[in-house]
């Protein structure tokens, strides 16, 4: 379409399995980092075209770095990514005196994503309209399989394979002392699918197959060419369209999905004014001085607009910083594992106290402030 | 898992192995190498199509150049077919890929039956007076035809298509088939064993859902005179609620299968009944008067019909498979077992049928096998025809839906 300077971050090789929708490799590209495959055949393609690869993950990239661009486009393959990416992109809008926001400021990012014969496409202005933090509730939560089914009562094949990867693996260890499971990993694949085999052999449980296996341990996502070159073009027309103000972008959130004929809608996704993300208000977090630090935790977690993976929670306490709790380190998360189970009002918290908190779903840490009840306030 | 099948591992969990032979199989044209043209062909090269031909008769110009990604500046002036077949082979040596350079017209005039030789056809920026003519011959020849065209951000995509069975849908968010308002004696029998009055706490809780409902849909039409509780599914889901054990201390036990039943209830009190579509099929002509030379999805048709008439009472086959739901493993797989057998029993007796219209139509009994014949009763409730209007009668004035594109005013009918 014409443009000519593009940055291209993928942390993967190639795979066979890419190969029936990933149209820039070829067979004998298997196992080389996809950035620069991709860069390579698009420069010799396409005259004047320079693309440059990095074999990275976007996180190892900082501010300087992304605000060097116009536009983020993503075809990222997960939640927290984009959460990241999105958060990312806020983290670099600038605000005058007045509280306005310099449009100078703004990368516009497109982002799209399939599954199967499903897919969507969008396009975020950070700091006008709606952010990925503000649809949350647009990604459903990964159902997992309820424990006890896996554990006692198998139905399905996959609560067979499940077993394995959940229970059986962590116990017998069968490639080694830390040895995670490598979905990639053939030798670890037919490991899990013969002792999935037996626990279905046990139960009278049909169905259990390599296949199956695969894609339960891997989470397989189904993926076709067409859906993902609808989705593509769709995103490509919009970042044209940005860069030459020839048409309207959409506003702002296409759905596409043929497995039934053809059925596509675009809508206005709203912008929350209480987004956590982007609303640049703090957010207020209601709870009650008896409440432990595991109830704030377990909130930061498991609230549909959240969705934290493991916060790291900071204070201040008469001007030193004071942190809470954190997992991601083992020697603190050992020392501070006590405070979980203390209530705020034992950890000296205090109505309208802001809580940083820092999380792997964004670059930039979060405030919250606490909002105990008034009658709580009574010693 | 061999290499093709690791290849195409993304896409058989869509459409599976038999889907990907039958894409295999399938050859595609492709009229003229428009971007839009080729971008289709390159969706159906990356997962594996059987073989395409490029029919071109342009040479490849600056502006081609600026627009499609499978040309490079080196092949301007060279045949564009010819560069499109092999820069889009490339993408695949699973597939076979040839090229002709002439313009559709040419072909239409002199050898039209080149066309014969495609299952599916698409033509790219073809001008009407090549258009119409080349529609009534696929037409006639039955061969689909996907019209494409792009102008800027302006697309357009036609299905020309006199008539497309479809037998292995995969709908989303089926409708369990489930037969509890008409259930047949394999079922009535295991679940009349089970009695929950008497079930110890832990057989009480792990009793599937299908069960629960039924024991109360029973007693419901015991105490409503055979009526089903189809006007007061609140009420039916107290009565449920009213079988949850209490503890001793008065609180109801946490019993899952028991919440999972009155969430449930719903779906399990939709009658069991044909939808409207597959009404339909049944209604067809090509279903009511078969010939030598029906295809097998009618003849299919057909003897599911005179199964619906004869041993379904009305109903499909049964589809075989059930939701998963909280249960002893025991109990489910038993459950699981009931189903499928009824569903393998009734595939045999539609196959009996399939047989006897074959006979009577003077076609050979291995035309249709017993696996054919069950995996059209799995998806009895999705069968499907799909039928378009031909392009001529879409660019005729008198059967053109003048009114819908806002021309009555500028045609002189």
């Amino acid at each position: 379409m014409g443009f000519r300077n593009i940055d291209v971050i993928d942390m993967d090789t190639v795979d066979l399995s890419n190969l029936n929708r990933q149209f820039l490799f070829r067979e004998k590209d298997v196992g080389k980092t996809k950035a620069n495959v991709a860069a390579e055949f698009v420069n010799s393609r396409v005259p004047g075209c320079n693309v440059t690869p990095h074999f990275a993950r976007i996180q190892d990239f900082d501010a300087d770095f992304y605000r060097g661009f116009h536009i983020i486009v993503c075809g990222l393959d997960s939640i927290e990514a984009r959460r990241w990416i999105n958060s990312m992109m806020l983290s670099l809008l600038e605000y005058d005196a007045d509280g306005q926001l310099n449009p100078a400021s703004v990368k516009a990012l497109v982002d799209g994503g399939t599954e199967g014969f499903k897919g969507n496409a969008r396009v975020i202005f950070p700091g006008t309209s709606a952010c990925v933090e503000c649809t949350l509730d647009l990604y459903p939560p990964q159902i997992n399989f309820p424990l006890c089914t896996i554990a006692h009562t198998p139905r399905l094949p996959e609560h067979c394979i499940e077993y394995v990867r959940v229970l059986l693996w962590p116990q017998e260890k069968p490639f080694g002392e830390d040895a995670p499971i490598d979905g990639d990993d053939v030798s670890h694949l037919k490991w899990i699918y013969e002792k999935a085999l037996d626990r279905a052999s046990q139960f009278g449980i049909e169905g259990v197959t390599y296949r199956l296996t695969q894609g339960v341990v891997k989470r397989i996502i189904p993926a076709v060419a067409s859906t993902n070159a609808v989705v593509a073009a769709s995103c490509a027309t919009e970042c044209f369209k940005i860069a030459t103000c020839c048409a309207p972008p959409m506003n702002n959130y296409l759905v596409f999905n043929d497995v039934d004929g053809l059925y596509t809608y675009t809508f206005e996704a709203e912008r929350r004014d209480d987004c956590a993300a982007c609303s640049r208000k703090p957010t207020f977090l209601p709870m009650s001085m008896n409440d432990k630090l595991q109830n704030v935790v377990d909130h930061f977690v498991n609230s549909a607009t959240l969705r934290m993976k493991a916060p790291a929670i900071t204070t201040v306490i008469d001007g030193q910083s004071v942190p809470l709790y954190l997992s991601t380190i083992k020697s603190l998360e050992e020392r501070l594992r006590p405070n979980l189970k203390k209530t705020l009002r034992e950890l000296a918290l205090v109505d309208g106290q802001e809580l940083v908190v820092a999380d792997s779903t964004t670059p930039t840490s979060r405030i919250f402030k606490l909002v105990f009840p008034a009658e709580a306030m009574d010693h | 898992m061999d290499n093709k099948s690791r290849k195409y591992d993304r896409q058989l969990r869509l459409w599976g192995d038999h889907g990907q032979e039958a894409l295999e199989a399938a050859r595609i044209c492709l009229i003229n190498a428009t971007a839009a043209g080729t971008e289709t062909l390159k969706n159906l090269i990356l997962p594996g199509v059987g073989s395409f031909q490029v029919l071109d008769g342009a040479k490849l110009t600056g502006e081609d150049v600026g627009n499609n990604f499978f040309f490079d500046r080196e092949s301007i002036g060279k045949c564009r077919a010819k560069v499109t077949a092999e820069l889009l082979a490339e993408l695949n040596p699973d597939v076979s890929g040839d090229y002709v350079e002439e313009d559709v017209s040419m072909i239409l005039k002199s050898n039209p039956s080149f066309f014969k030789s495609f299952d599916v056809v698409i033509a790219s920026n073809v001008p009407e007076r090549n258009l119409l003519p080349l529609g009534e011959l696929l037409w006639n020849f039955n061969i689909p035809l996907v019209v494409v065209r792009a102008y800027g951000l302006i697309g357009y995509i036609r299905i020309v298509c006199k008539e497309h069975p479809v037998h292995d849908s995969r709908p989303e968010n089926p409708l369990p088939d489930l037969r509890l308002d008409r259930p047949f004696p394999a079922l009535v029998e295991f679940i009349d064993k089970l009695d929950l009055s008497t079930m110890p706490k832990k057989e009480h809780n792990h009793t599937p859902f299908l069960a629960i409902i039924y024991k109360y849909m029973e007693q419901w039409k015991k105490e409503h005179n055979g009526q089903l509780p189809l006007r007061n599914k609140s009420e039916f889901k107290d009565l449920i609620r009213s079988g949850i054990l209490i503890h001793e201390n008065g609180v109801p036990e946490l019993e899952e299968n028991f919440e999972e039943a009155i969430k449930n209830v719903n779906i399990a009190l939709v009658p069991s009944q044909m939808s409207s579509e597959v009404r339909t099929l049944f209604e067809d002509k090509n279903a009511n008067n078969l010939t030598k030379e029906s295809c097998n999805f009618w003849v299919t048709v057909r003897a599911i019909k005179e199964f619906v008439e004869n041993e379904g009472e009305g109903l499909l086959p049964v589809r075989g498979s059930i939701p998963d739901m909280f249960a002893d493993t025991e109990r489910y797989v038993q459950l699981q077992k009931i189903y499928r057998q009824k569903a393998d029993e009734d595939a045999v007796a539609v196959f009996q049928h399939a047989e006897r219209l074959l006979r009577d139509i003077g076609r050979p009994k291995t035309d249709l096998t017993e696996l054919t014949v069950k995996h059209f009763c799995r998806n009895a409730s999705f069968l499907r025809v799909i039928r378009c209007r031909s392009l001529q009668e879409e660019y005729e004035p008198s059967t053109a839906s003048i009114g819908d594109i806002g021309m009555s005013a500028r045609l002189a009918v």
